[in-house]
């Protein structure tokens, strides 16, 4: 069974027909292209898989892309701007918040939206913020300094 | 994989009603966190999926001087958010934020968590501990007549929870001892006081389904302090066993939780 989707991803809009049984996920790594959202369970534990959807970081194993329909989603692929990599990607390249990589993704894309709607943020605050991200490397140390680091820059800037 | 399903959308409450009614083996679909988890897992196969998310009239939060109604569709985020909560049910504000990690919070809802009715979940105790009232299409359910059994509730097949009316207490607190890797209550605690010797504390994650704890609820309204909580001996008979607590332990979390609710109850912050 099939149902008709417009989805808009990182600005390109995307119209076509998807089966009901397809996760966001798929859509977005198969349909859509941007490979750098991965499954790392597939049960809504690991946060491998955050995207922003209109705004808010979600776990896209685990919503159906029919209920995307309408929506505007953010990959990682949509961070970088002509300048050059985005603020919490410089953060965590300087900051060596990854090891084997694979969370990096959805780690960035859970900590640009935390850092876009916390304006005080402490070490004990994104802890707790990034519970939803799990990282089997890094020890998260290196992970919580990146993300205070963008934060502080954020708030230099703003 | 996931089984096949037809996937449906209504734009009233009133088709959504007459799509499940059409089709037996149909559900409502809010967040799926729940649903679309135990589909991927085939423990559930609906037929047809009917998506309540353009269902504008089922997200809101209102509150007047004596209760706050909230729509089955409000995101655990926007809860939590809610300055008309955080004023008048802090606890219940908490409670939302505390709910499973962010991204969670973003897509689950109150009407999925409560027609779910996991025995672990956080929801529920707070609907139970508050005297809250489940309004669906049809009628108005008392929390003590909602929370049936298991994942069992007092909702029929076709029926839709629409909002939830909470209580105003003159105080509450709400604590859960989490459960190391899925964040839901090893067992969790509602405390409520509505005005002298009046008091309903709601276990969840303890039992098969959240429940009222009586000998707290008389000790507390007679002395709503922490030093009361922690003096009762809560009974560990058919409270669940299993590889993260037994029974006994799970009883003496009861009356832990509850003296850390009520001490949060009497002095409330921001966070749990
Ligand atoms: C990683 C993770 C951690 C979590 N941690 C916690 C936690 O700490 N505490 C906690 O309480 N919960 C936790 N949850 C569960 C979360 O709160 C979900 O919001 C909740 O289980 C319901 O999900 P949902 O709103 O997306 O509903 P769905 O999954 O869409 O639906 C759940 C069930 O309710 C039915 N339903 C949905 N809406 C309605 C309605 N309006 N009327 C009638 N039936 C309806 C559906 O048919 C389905 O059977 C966690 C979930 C995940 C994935
Ligand atoms: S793949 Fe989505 S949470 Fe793990
Ligand atoms: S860097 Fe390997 S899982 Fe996080």
């Amino acid at each position: 069974m099939k149902t008709a989707v417009s989805i808009i991803v990182n600005d390109r809009r995307c119209e076509t027909e998807v089966p009901t049984t397809m996760l966001l996920v798929d859509f977005l790594r198969e349909v859509a292209g941007s490979k750098g959202t991965v499954v790392g369970c597939d049960t809504g534990q690991c946060g491998c898989c955050t995207v922003h959807v209109d705004g808010d970081a979600v776990k896209s194993c685990t919503m159906l892309t029919a209920q995307a329909d309408g929506a505007s989603i953010l990959t990682i692929e949509g961070l970088a701007s002509a300048d050059g990599m985005h603020p919490m990607q410089r953060a965590f390249h300087e900051h060596h918040a990854l090891q084997c990589g694979y969370c990096t993704a959805g780690i960035v894309m859970n900590a640009v939206d935390i850092v876009t709607k916390h304006h005080e943020l402490d070490e004990r605050t994104i802890r707790r913020l990034i519970e939803g991200n799990l990282c089997r490397c890094t020890g998260y140390s290196n992970i919580v300094d990146a993300i205070l680091e963008a934060a502080r820059e954020a708030k230099r800037g703003a | 994989m996931m089984y096949e399903f037809a996937y449906v959308r209504p734009a009233s409450l009133e088709d959504a009603v007459r799509a499940l009614r059409m089709h037996s083996e149909a559900k409502p679909l809010a967040g799926g966190m729940s649903l679309l988890s135990a589909m991927k897992l085939r423990l559930a196969a609906p037929t047809h999926l009917v998506d309540l998310g353009r269902l504008d009239g089922l997200a809101g939060i209102a509150g007047n001087n004596q209760a706050i109604t909230i729509g089955a569709m409000t995101r655990h985020a926007d809860v939590a958010a809610s300055p008309i909560v955080r004023e008048a049910i802090p606890a219940l504000a908490v409670l939302a934020g505390d709910i499973g990690d962010r991204q969670v919070r973003h897509r689950g809802t109150l009407g999925g968590s409560v027609a779910n009715a996991d025995p672990a979940a956080c929801y529920p105790a707070a609907v139970l501990g508050l005297a809250g009232t489940i309004i669906t299409d049809r009628r108005h359910i008392g929390s003590d007549d909602f929370f049936r059994g298991l994942y069992e509730t007092a909702l029929e097949t076709d029926e839709i929870v629409a909002a939830v009316e909470f209580t105003r207490p003159a105080r509450a607190g709400y604590m859960k001892f989490p459960h190391p890797a899925s964040r839901f209550a090893l067992v969790g605690v509602f405390v409520a006081e509505f005005g002298a010797g009046n008091v309903r504390v709601a276990v969840t994650g303890a039992g098969p389904r959240v429940f009222r704890e009586a000998r707290l609820e008389a000790a507390l309204a007679k002395e709503f302090t922490p030093t009361v909580a922690s003096a009762v001996a809560v009974s560990a008979e058919g409270l669940n066993s299993d590889r993260a607590a037994s029974a006994e332990y799970r009883a003496h979390l009861v009356s832990v939780m509850a003296a850390r609710a009520v001490a949060w109850a009497l002095a409330p912050t921001s966070q749990s």
